[in-house]
């Protein structure tokens, strides 16, 4: 049976982690290929960058964090943030990421996300979708959730398979931060709206959220990150967690 | 040496890196010619079946591919490496046929699976003498991205078998120096680097 997965993410700016990561005996807590290294020992199934670097100029630092990293560890690698050409797909690839995740420019122009399943594959095109509750539904947020769309979330989610995402990064901007458990209701609502992987993210503060998220929310995969970072849980113990719960788990 | 096989379809980097880890010495060649020469050939590549034939036909890799096999020398595929050794290929709209190296066909997952089958997945061997799988564990888990699986007539060459609601061939060899996999060992950590550095020990 294909197992559920746990997904550590590195916020990177600048190609240094924030949110400081606080592992033990790091040489160097804010170098992400590092954070990276020790995560793929842990345990992770799949590691995220998202890039948060504000600067177009330094925008290719993260280049080399991804070719740094994927020289030392092997599994997938998603990297995320501001990603709006081609060019940046391709560089990142290059570099040795498998999969690249798409935020703004897939609902500023949806045929960015079309034009690149059919040019790099489905498989390595995640699109990611932040939302928020709004009255009686979910509404899309964009640019780092600051700006609303006006469009609601499980439409936004179909929209995107049919152009070609091969896998969903849902965010509940609510739950975010909180540590009080992902959003299980838009999770379950997207998950049984769409054929392609969904991943839950925001809101991981404890075990039972993940067997909520993956069980209740129907989610493939959660993502979370300062759970991870600051060593409040760690991914074996997750893991366990899950598996002693009946969930098929990559030990 | 290592033959990893360039014909554009996906990114070799972290097939390079991952022999490299293992030890191997590693060259990556876009030519017929090159391929000829080759002892230890890796075919990966991930993507369109349409795009990848055409794009090994321009070059005459499918031809030289076919002789590299022909004259037994050892074969490790890769996801599209492993499904272009079939006849046929449900994704190919033109009908453009596989290397024929083995009768059967690559067809897509049911409709009421998430596809791709994405994540990691277990193997359960069934022949255990395969050198590859020295040092893996039946039930071992994998990395798999695929949307469509391949299904030989002769069940001797399968190797393992995976289950995701359809239980499909997960490995093959044909008993000799024959290997291609659906799942990603340059992805799978230890497991699969276990299986590349089987590889290159017996091959490189």
């Amino acid at each position: 049976m294909l197992a559920k997965r746990i997904i550590p993410c590195l916020d990177v700016n600048q190609g240094r982690v924030v949110k400081g990561v606080n592992f033990l005996n790091l040489v160097d807590a804010g170098d992400p290929v590092e954070a990276a290294c020790r995560y793929d020992e842990m345990g992770a199934d799949e590691l995220v960058f998202l890039d948060i670097t504000a600067s177009a100029e330094k925008r290719d630092i993260i280049i080399d964090v991804v070719e740094k990293t994927a020289a030392k560890i092997f599994i997938p690698l998603t990297v995320g943030g501001g990603i709006n050409k081609m060019e940046d797909i391709r560089n990142l690839l290059n570099a040795g990421a498998d999969k690249v995740s798409i935020n703004t420019a897939a609902v500023q122009n949806i045929d960015f996300v079309r034009k690149s399943a059919k040019k790099f594959g489905s498989q390595c095109i995640v699109v990611a979708i932040d939302v928020k509750l709004s009255g009686d539904h979910y509404e899309v947020f964009i640019h780092g959730g600051r700006t609303p769309t006006g469009i609601e979330a499980i439409s936004w989610a179909k929209r995107v398979e049919k152009a070609g995402a091969g896998e969903i990064l849902l965010t509940s901007m609510e739950t975010d931060g909180t540590k009080n458990g992902y959003d299980i209701d838009i999770t379950r609502q997207i998950s049984e709206s769409v054929n392609i992987p969904v991943i839950a993210s925001g809101g991981a503060g404890e075990l039972a959220h993940l067997y909520d998220a993956l069980v209740d929310g129907k989610a493939d995969a959660v993502l979370a990150a300062s759970i991870f970072h600051y060593k409040e849980l760690s991914i074996r113990q997750c893991k366990e967690y899950l598996l002693s719960k009946g969930v098929t788990i990559r030990l | 040496m290592i033959t990893v096989v360039d014909y554009g379809m996906g990114n070799l980097r972290s097939v390079v890196k991952a022999f490299e880890h293992v030890g191997a010495e590693v060259e990556v060649v876009s030519t017929a010619k090159a391929v000829d020469k080759a002892t230890a050939l890796v075919v990966p590549g991930v993507g369109a079946f349409d795009d990848c034939m055409t794009t090994l036909g321009k070059a005459n890799l499918d031809e030289a591919i076919n002789r590299h096999i022909f004259h037994g020398k050892p074969y490790l595929g890769i996801c599209l490496g492993h499904q272009i050794l079939f006849e046929a290929h449900e994704e190919s709209r033109k009908k453009i046929p596989g290397l024929g190296i083995f009768p059967g066909t690559v067809r897509r997952f049911p409709s009421d699976l998430k596809v791709p089958h994405m994540g990691w997945n277990q193997i359960k061997i069934y022949r255990k003498k395969c050198p590859l799988l020295r040092g893996v564990e039946d039930g071992e888990m994998f990395y798999f991205v695929h949307s469509y699986y391949t299904e030989p007539l002769d069940s001797r060459i399968v190797a393992t078998r995976t289950d995701y609601g359809v239980n499909f061939t997960s490995m093959i060899w044909d008993g000799s120096l024959l290997y291609s996999v659906q799942f990603h060992p340059e992805k799978s950590q230890n497991a699969g680097l276990q299986i590349l550095k089987n590889y290159t020990e017996l091959y490189g």
